[in-house]
């Protein structure tokens, strides 16, 4: 990635509040692939008998992650927004250990972009989960 | 002809529920980190997210992120569902409301797969959302979530989901 690239992807997480609170980093953005982390964090967890994240946090980090790859499709104009998101969890996240999701745009019309996602703790041969996705295409 | 037991006042059972429900909600981080909370009528629950700005997802409409709305419709299904069956193991007596409120809080469902459909953008505004629980089994539930704002005939949101129910002692 270009450095001005990088910047315009990092000024995309600046500016979504939600994201931001949540503590994502993207790691890489462009071509309509995305990749962000989010560290562990103990306001994150869901059940609190085993120090587990909540899935609805996984869930943000996995909408946020497609959400950025079909944004950075070279046919998206720019804009996005969710139209239906599915997630599996396979298995649960250890505690302590940062996850990281990968999404992919793999198919792009002049309304809908198609994506699909994984994410990964530090176990990266086992998923914690997939998704996928459809989402709007929009202009700026 | 036996006496029949004089049931309690209503005083003491509204308040052994809240104390239960208050203990399961406050036992899950998240839940406290999203700021969303639980009205309950009988053994019907609303689920309330009060608005936040780090609720906002795109800041130019302005639009709730779509991660928070699927986090409040997971917390939704979740919470309805252990409610249910917390409910009738409090009625039958089989478990003591006074243990969750000290602390031994019962094992929570765990999410298999979520799917959401976001039907229009979320407004800068509190969110409400209902959850259904359309089968309770064993050991799989499946469960529809809907939420709303301004208007209850028109969901911004819902969703289905499936979860792995905790293993019961006994």
């Amino acid at each position: 990635m270009t450095d001005a690239k990088t910047k315009i992807a990092q000024q995309f997480m600046q500016a979504l509040p939600h994201a931001r609170a949540l503590g994502m980093r993207l790691v890489s953005m462009g071509d309509g692939q995305a990749e962000i982390a989010m560290d562990y964090d103990p306001r994150f967890v869901g059940d609190p008998e085993t120090g587990v994240i909540h899935g609805g946090a996984v869930s943000a980090l996995m909408d946020t992650c497609c959400g950025a790859a079909a944004m950075s499709h070279p046919a998206s104009p720019g804009g996005t927004a969710t139209i239906d998101l599915r997630i599996d969890y396979m298995r649960p996240a250890t505690p302590g250990q940062r996850i990281r999701a990968h999404a992919d745009c793999y198919h792009i019309t002049r309304s809908v972009a198609f994506v699909r996602a994984r994410a990964m703790d530090e176990d990266e041969a086992r998923p914690v989960a997939t998704a996928t996705g459809t989402f709007t295409v929009e202009g700026k | 002809m036996m006496a029949r037991t004089r049931p309690e006042p209503v005083q003491v059972v509204k308040q052994r529920r809240d104390a239960a429900l208050k203990a399961l909600v406050e036992g899950v981080p998240y839940i406290g980190f999203l700021g969303v909370q639980f009205d309950r009528r009988g053994d019907e629950l609303t689920a309330l997210m009060p608005f936040e700005e780090k609720l906002i997802g795109n800041p130019l409409l302005p639009a709730l992120h779509g991660g928070a709305t699927a986090a409040f419709l997971e917390i939704t299904a979740i919470i309805g569902l252990s409610w249910g069956m917390l409910w009738e193991e409090i009625e039958s007596g089989a478990f003591d409301p006074e243990a969750i409120v000290g602390g031994k809080l019962p094992r929570l469902p765990k999410t298999i797969d979520f799917t959401v459909d976001y039907l229009r953008s979320g407004l800068p505004r509190d969110a409400y959302a209902r959850a259904q629980v359309n089968r309770s089994g064993r050991r799989y539930a499946s469960v529809h979530v809907e939420a709303w704002q301004d208007n209850r005939s028109r969901p911004f949101a819902q969703a289905t989901g499936h979860f792995l129910m905790p293993r019961r002692d006994g």
